[in-house]
């Protein structure tokens, strides 16, 4: 199994991955299907952060020496790198974050504080959907906690789409921001991204688009998509942990208010008040990621030179195997769409009524890496009436080869606990 | 496997002096768990322990190893086996557990080599730790003696809704 089309030359791609020639478990080979956990790192990033520390390490925009040039030379240009990978209209309107995390906490938290028209405030709507990850509900429900505005939802269909036929009943007037994933890290569903941004901006709310698990997959154009804000992690896309990047419509950043106060930041400060430093500045109080940050831009550098269509159609293919391959393991049930169309790289399943927990240790014996749990997005389980899932997720380093060992491990799984019933 | 094949002392009993719902949060992994102690000259007894489990057969087999361990045991003695159990399970895989106190739990001694399972497999242990003080608290607030039976369930109904 080596010749599905649309394949890259996985073989010449795991040349890149140091990681992935260690041995586990006893001399078995890695199988790594935790990307969508966080994703490996190519030889390109890891070169580029000793780089980075051995020749140019050095704090950014306040040193006046070389190494503070060179390094500020560095993270700016890697801001460069990452506006063009995103279609960005202008550079400034990239901000540099610790993850996604805190890039979607930033946007919530700004809504509580910022003048009107921005403010949340008692009377107002906030939609996420069933499908987000944690940490695109809590800071919702900690900012409608703070504001007194109310928290509503977009449900899942039965085959893990989002319904649209409430998309009209539930996005109405009230709505000030309606917050949602691009693509499901448990269920792998792509999003219609543009008609809920259509949808949302008649009424006259911002959209916010947690693109976590879409940066590091498909192309990402944030022109095209419309949204308002999009924030997405670096440790997912090859790059290092620590960085994540938020990125918003210029004027609205502008209108915003300041989220961290600190160095950098602004303008003058006396004892009493301070300005603001512009944009991207004014967002990146401290001192920043800033190896991470120049990390990140060489992941990208990497995936762009691969080729993000390339690396979306290599996906296809192994999740369009994966999905034929799993469902012939019997009692295997599938959460999201059964069919590769609009799918991401992500399949969670379910094997019996064996715990995902016992499966994850049995393919872990084998040296077969998958995510067991709610993976942070613990309403999925509820809507579906299930305590946890086994996730398995692709990536460009992934082969036809790893999905015929997942298959072959669920079935010892099954074996090993089959006793049971 | 045994335990988790054929889990001994399953299922939720009345009566109960305290009732305990522990979750993990990395996995979902759930337990619920009622404690009813007895007095008998002067010290609390365990006079059973039931419980519902929802996870993986790490948690499941615990939950079961745990009731054969401290069900007709003294409060104390069973606390010494949950404390030896807990060492047990940080002993990273290097433990030399003594079979006459933790009897089916020996089996176990291999979990600690796991640093994500050994969370399962204490989640059963936690949970009967916590109810069984605030069992304690229960019957010590409704003493003395066997009348405290009346009293069970209503009390337990009120622990409950503080979880």
């Amino acid at each position: 199994m080596s010749a599905l089309p649309g394949l890259l030359d996985v073989e010449r791609v795991r040349k890149d991955f140091p990681i992935l020639e260690r041995p586990v478990r006893g001399g078995k080979p890695l199988i790594y299907l935790d990307s969508a956990n966080t994703s490996h790192k190519p030889r390109q990033v890891i070169d580029t952060l000793v780089e980075f520390y051995e020749r140019h390490n050095a704090n950014i925009h306040r040193a006046t020496h070389l190494l503070g040039e060179e390094a500020t030379a560095l993270y700016e240009g890697a801001r460069n790198t990452v506006a063009r990978f995103l279609n960005a209209p202008s550079r400034d309107e990239v901000i540099f974050t610790r993850n996604a995390t805190e890039a979607l906490n930033l946007v919530a938290q700004l809504l509580t504080w910022a003048d009107p028209p921005h403010r949340l405030e008692t009377g107002d709507q906030v939609v996420i959907t069933e499908m987000e990850h944690h940490s695109n509900i809590v800071p919702w429900q900690l900012a409608c906690q703070r504001t007194g505005a109310t928290l509503t939802w977009l449900g899942l269909t039965d085959d893990g789409q989002l319904d649209l036929s409430e998309l009209d009943r539930i996005i109405t007037e009230p709505v000030k921001v309606v917050a949602l994933t691009y693509v499901s890290n448990v269920l792998g569903t792509i999003n219609p991204i543009s008609t809920i941004v259509r949808r949302a901006h008649e009424v006259g709310a911002l959209v916010l688009l947690d693109a976590s698990q879409a940066a590091p997959h498909l192309p990402l154009d944030v022109a095209a998509l419309g949204a308002d804000f999009v924030a997405f992690t670096g440790h997912k896309m090859c790059g290092p942990t620590g960085i994540g990047v938020l990125w918003g419509r210029k004027e609205l950043l502008e209108a915003l208010p300041p989220f961290l106060g600190g160095g950098e930041m602004i303008e003058t400060v006396t004892m009493t008040t301070s300005t603001y430093a512009p944009l991207p500045y004014k967002y990146e109080a401290g001192t920043m990621p800033i190896a991470q940050a120049v990390g990140l831009g060489a992941a990208v550098d990497y995936l762009s030179g691969i080729g993000m269509a390339n690396i979306a159609a290599h996906e296809h293919a192994l999740v369009t195997y994966a999905l034929e391959r799993l469902q012939t393991v019997p009692e295997l049930r599938i959460y999201g769409p059964l069919t590769a169309s609009n799918r991401g790289a992500a399949v969670s399943f379910t094997l019996g009524d064996i715990h995902p927990h016992d499966v994850g240790q049995v393919l872990d014996e084998l040296g077969i890496a998958v995510r067991v749990g709610h993976h942070c997005a613990r309403p999925i389980c509820l809507r579906y009436g299930i305590p946890a899932t086994t996730r398995a997720s692709f990536y460009l380093y992934n082969t036809p080869g790893e999905v015929d060992a997942l298959v072959a491990g669920l079935e010892q799984a099954r074996h090993f606990f089959s006793s049971r019933r | 496997m045994d335990h988790y094949r054929n889990p001994h002392h399953g299922g939720l009993r009345e009566p109960y002096d305290a009732e305990v719902h522990h979750v993990n949060p990395a996995c979902g992994d759930e337990v619920r768990l009622r404690v009813r102690l007895d007095r008998d000259i002067g010290k609390m007894i365990v006079a059973d322990v039931s419980y519902e489990t929802q996870g993986c057969s790490i948690s499941q087999a615990s939950a079961s190893v745990l009731t054969d361990l401290v069900i007709g045991k003294t409060v104390d003695e069973a606390m010494a086996r949950g404390d030896a159990f807990l060492a047990l399970m940080q002993s990273r895989g290097e433990g030399d557990p003594d079979e006459d106190v933790l009897e089916d739990a020996v089996a176990f001694a291999g979990v600690s080599k796991y640093p994500v399972r050994v969370k399962c497999a204490l989640l059963p242990w936690m949970a009967w730790k916590d109810a069984t003080a605030r069992a304690l608290a229960v019957v010590a607030a409704v003493l003395p003696g066997r009348e405290a039976d009346q009293t069970r369930g209503n009390h337990s109904a009120l622990e409950r809704s503080t979880i």
